[in-house]
């Protein structure tokens, strides 16, 4: 209880699903083999510490930030740009951090303190802007940044695929650096979103729900939430610029598309609203199942379209066609906002609630 | 008797609408003044315009002998000023508990004064971890309350705490204004409740079109019909 700050899945269902994707995404180098198993795990764990602390700034203050991937970037960029630059060396890693995680918060402050003590729609255009600005900004300066193209770079020796830590006649199973790598992953992810729980736990957490809630009578109760506000936004902006390191990690690059693009911050939304705003569990819940639908979706088609053909079913080999996955995933994303207004996590407390009659409280 | 807060010649507009035209009152220490008038006169604009909630286009406002018309809401809540605005305001994703934490800001809650807001609001301790949403209305009523006087508060500014609740907790609730009046609070108080006017005010004041229209004790105008009469066109007899 400690571990989760006092703040349990509060549903049977939910622990249960919470406890197999955890143990699913720790065992995945054993369970699944092939590259795409573990690309799949380590994008849900990164995406997942992402998420959660995209659901401190919306789902705990109501602020809608368009600048997520913006710190994402950085942190992405960060690495990158030192292992370029500096060789792969652990040094290059720790300069990359250092540089890295306080540019993020600067940069969260100046926007916090320019537009939060303003009405929201002005914050979400401001980061909007800032956002966009530093999209142009990173494919202009090319030779910084590699523009378009991004940067490649090499890890340091611990980390490589090639280094075997220990060698498969010991357990049946060879550990290289790539799965060390991963479990990186795995770990810095995990104890982000043990934080980010901690956080909206805390007494500063509750005052955060009160602004959500009605911004005047938190200050009329003397809070100035001004501060409270950046505050969160620069402890969410740390968060996602580590899990772009995490993610410059392990696809050994950074690059505009999968660091910076709108289409992350739009991935970004939907995994919260699916997973349940205001949760913090939700992001682990909803990163696992738009990452899996995103990866597997197609293929999955693929059978069931063959499968439909085979059986001599008009209409339906064609609609299931692979290529028509896109249209799938977004009727899925209809579907669940539809029939799970507050989220997954949301759906499930509430039913787990009814059957107790409030004792959940 | 000196007075806690006093307010002169202040105007405040909203938007395009000049809504307080010149209010000047003086709300004397340890006293409960009522602000009384008809609906849009403008008491609910003058208390948020106290709170800082709008801002002050002229005029002064001094607590205990300092400015305050220029110092932003939470400055103004931490110089001691207890806000409860009118309609339930809890925040009803919290517990009761964390409500009242909440307006404990600089620390832990205080025992004896707990078990002393329990006395006159036994909900509040049965409903102490359910989210304050799930409250009746009277409850968000008591706890809106609560909340204002957890923590000892130099002034209290109340907006129609009586509004759209039963008679029965009407009635808990003007003994609970009158205890605090009791331990010697300040008590600013807009109601529409002439019976609980009369029976907590001590001195009052009439609004009418964003201006002061009467001011005198509470006992003098619960006495004269015709004057209430003209003032609020209402009796006494019609309204108990």
């Amino acid at each position: 209880m400690m571990i989760l700050s006092g703040d349990p899945p509060r549903s049977r269902i939910l622990t249960l699903v919470l406890v197999v994707i955890i143990l699913a995404l720790a065992a995945t180098p054993f369970l699944f083999p092939g590259a795409k198993a573990l690309n799949v795990a380590a994008k849900i764990c990164v995406f997942a510490a992402l998420v959660a602390s995209y659901d401190l700034l919306l789902g705990y203050t109501g602020s809608v930030s368009f600048a997520h991937t913006m710190f994402y970037g950085i942190g992405s960029y960060a690495i990158a740009i030192a292992l370029y630059g500096m060789g792969p060396n652990w040094a290059a890693v720790a300069t990359g951090i250092v540089v890295g995680l306080p540019l993020a918060a600067l940069l969260a402050l100046a926007i916090g303190l320019f537009s939060l003590r303003v009405a929201a729609i002005f914050f979400a255009m401001i980061t909007l802007a800032v956002a966009s600005a530093f999209q142009v900004l990173a494919s202009q300066l090319s030779w910084l940044t590699g523009g378009e193209d991004g940067r490649s770079f090499q890890l340091p020796e611990l980390l490589r695929p090639g280094t075997v830590l220990i060698p498969k006649s010991l357990f049946g199973f060879e550990i290289n650096g790539r799965i060390l790598t991963f479990y990186l992953v795995f770990a810095v992810s995990a104890l982000m979103i043990l934080a980010l729980l901690r956080v909206v736990n805390s007494p500063f957490g509750r005052v955060l729900q009160a602004i959500r809630e009605n911004r005047f009578r938190a200050e009329a109760l003397g809070f100035r939430t001004v501060f409270h506000l950046t505050y969160a936004n620069c402890l969410a902006a740390l968060v996602a610029a580590s899990a772009g390191m995490l993610n410059a990690l392990w696809l050994r690059y950074a690059g505009p598309d999968t660091s910076l693009s709108f289409s992350i911050m739009l991935d970004i939304l939907l995994m919260v609203v699916i997973g349940g705003m205001g949760t913090i569990y939700g992001a682990l819940i909803g990163a696992t199942i738009f990452i899996l639908a995103q990866n597997y979706l197609q293929s999955l088609m693929g059978v069931a379209s063959n499968a439909a053909g085979e059986a001599g079913l008009p209409l339906l080999p064609g609609l299931l066609h692979p290529d028509r996955w896109l249209l799938w995933l977004g009727l899925l994303f209809i579907a669940s906002v539809y029939f799970f207004p507050t989220g997954v996590v949301g759906r499930l407390r509430k039913a787990s609630g009814d059957k107790s009659a409030g004792s959940s409280h | 008797m000196t007075d806690l807060l006093r307010l002169s010649g202040v105007h405040t507009h909203i938007g395009r609408y000049h809504i307080l035209q010149g209010i000047d009152l003086a709300v004397p220490q340890g006293q409960v003044t009522m602000l009384l008038g008809r609906n849009g006169a403008g008491k609910t604009t003058t208390l948020r315009t106290i709170m800082g909630l709008w801002q002050a286009s002229k005029g002064e406002i001094t607590l205990a002998g300092e400015r305050i018309e220029s110092l932003a809401t939470p400055d103004i809540a931490r110089r001691g000023v207890g806000y409860v605005p009118e309609s339930m305001a809890v925040f009803s994703d919290l517990t009761v508990k964390e409500n009242l934490v909440l307006a404990a800001r600089d620390g832990p809650l205080d025992d004896t004064q707990l078990d002393w807001i329990f006395g006159f609001f036994p909900a509040l301790r049965r409903f102490w971890l359910s989210r304050a949403g799930s409250l009746s209305g009277g409850q968000k009523q008591m706890l809106s309350i609560a909340r204002a006087i957890v923590e000892p508060r130099k002034l209290l500014l109340v907006d129609e705490p009586t509004k759209g609740l039963a008679p029965a907790i009407v009635m808990a609730l003007i003994e609970c204004l009158k205890e605090i009046k009791r331990k010697g609070a300040t008590i600013l108080l807009v109601e529409q409740n002439f019976f609980a006017a009369r029976e907590l005010g001590d001195n009052v004041l009439v609004m009418d079109n964003g201006t002061i229209v009467h001011r005198g004790e509470m006992a003098a105008l619960a006495a004269d019909v015709s004057l209430q009469e003209r003032l609020l066109g209402l009796s006494l007899g019609a309204h108990q």
